[in-house]
């Protein structure tokens, strides 16, 4: 089981390439275990969508 | 729209533009330029707009590709400083964590992203964080993030080695994270 440490480099790093396989089923694997890492990829991923849509309406 | 109609749209969205273009290239110059030659191209382009879109999602669009070529032509004659500068201090957030790999403090509840995006003011944190940003890192997270360029491509653009681009996207998004949560998310920050 991999660590929250390393759980959240990995979903960092999926978001600038595509992890291999087995990368990915271990974080889902823990996100579906740790609330605190799951409220930190909703953190990661409203980031990416407000640079997106930067510099707002 | 009318010609003068439409220039004076444009106009309208100038200070805009240039806040984004500063942000970005961090050269006031520079940006000035890239705007210039944004409101021209736009306005030559004015037939091909034709009120599709919304004004300012296009005209940003044209501003994206203008930065984009200046950053590579920057790239070019200027090359970024020394590798080694990006890759030290890879354990600054360490602390976050405790030794046996769980987190010190746990991230908090951000809530429903489309409240925070839909919010102006949330646009004006999220540009004063990434100011915030050492330029080293805001240039490769920048072209990543806002000019959406696949990873692969800024390290070839700005001759860094891809295991310098990964360390440089993770601090500049784990900094960002701090901000927001310290001037947004956090209490006594001035998110509703």
């Amino acid at each position: 089981m991999k660590t929250c440490k390393e759980v959240h480099r990995l979903v960092i790093e999926g978001q600038d390439r595509r992890l291999p396989l087995s990368q990915r089923i271990a974080v889902r694997m823990h996100l579906l275990l740790c609330d605190a890492c799951r409220r930190f990829e909703a953190q990661m991923e409203l980031l990416r969508q407000a640079l997106r849509r930067f510099p707002g309406d | 729209m009318a010609d003068d109609n439409f220039d004076s749209e444009l106009n309208r969205l100038r200070p805009t533009l240039l806040r984004f273009a500063v942000l970005q290239l961090r050269d006031e110059q520079a940006a000035e330029d890239a705007v210039q030659d944004t409101l021209l191209a736009a306005f030559e382009g004015r037939a091909r707009f034709a009120g599709r879109a919304q004004l300012k999602t296009w005209v940003v669009a044209i501003l994206k590709n203008k930065i984009v070529d200046r950053i590579r032509q920057r790239s070019r004659e200027a090359p970024l400083p020394e590798v080694g500068e990006y890759a030290c201090e890879s354990e600054e957030f360490d602390a976050l964590f405790a030794a046996d790999g769980h987190w010190q403090e746990p991230p908090a509840d951000w809530g429903d992203p489309a409240k925070a995006l839909e919010q102006g003011r949330f646009y004006e944190v999220l540009e004063l964080c990434m100011k915030a940003l050492p330029e080293n890192l805001a240039r490769v997270f920048l072209m990543r993030e806002i000019l959406e360029m696949e990873t692969d491509e800024i390290c070839k653009e700005l001759a860094i080695s891809s295991s310098n681009c990964w360390v440089v996207l993770y601090r500049a998004r784990m900094r960002l994270r701090e901000c927001l949560q310290l001037r947004w998310f956090g209490e006594g920050a001035e998110a509703e």
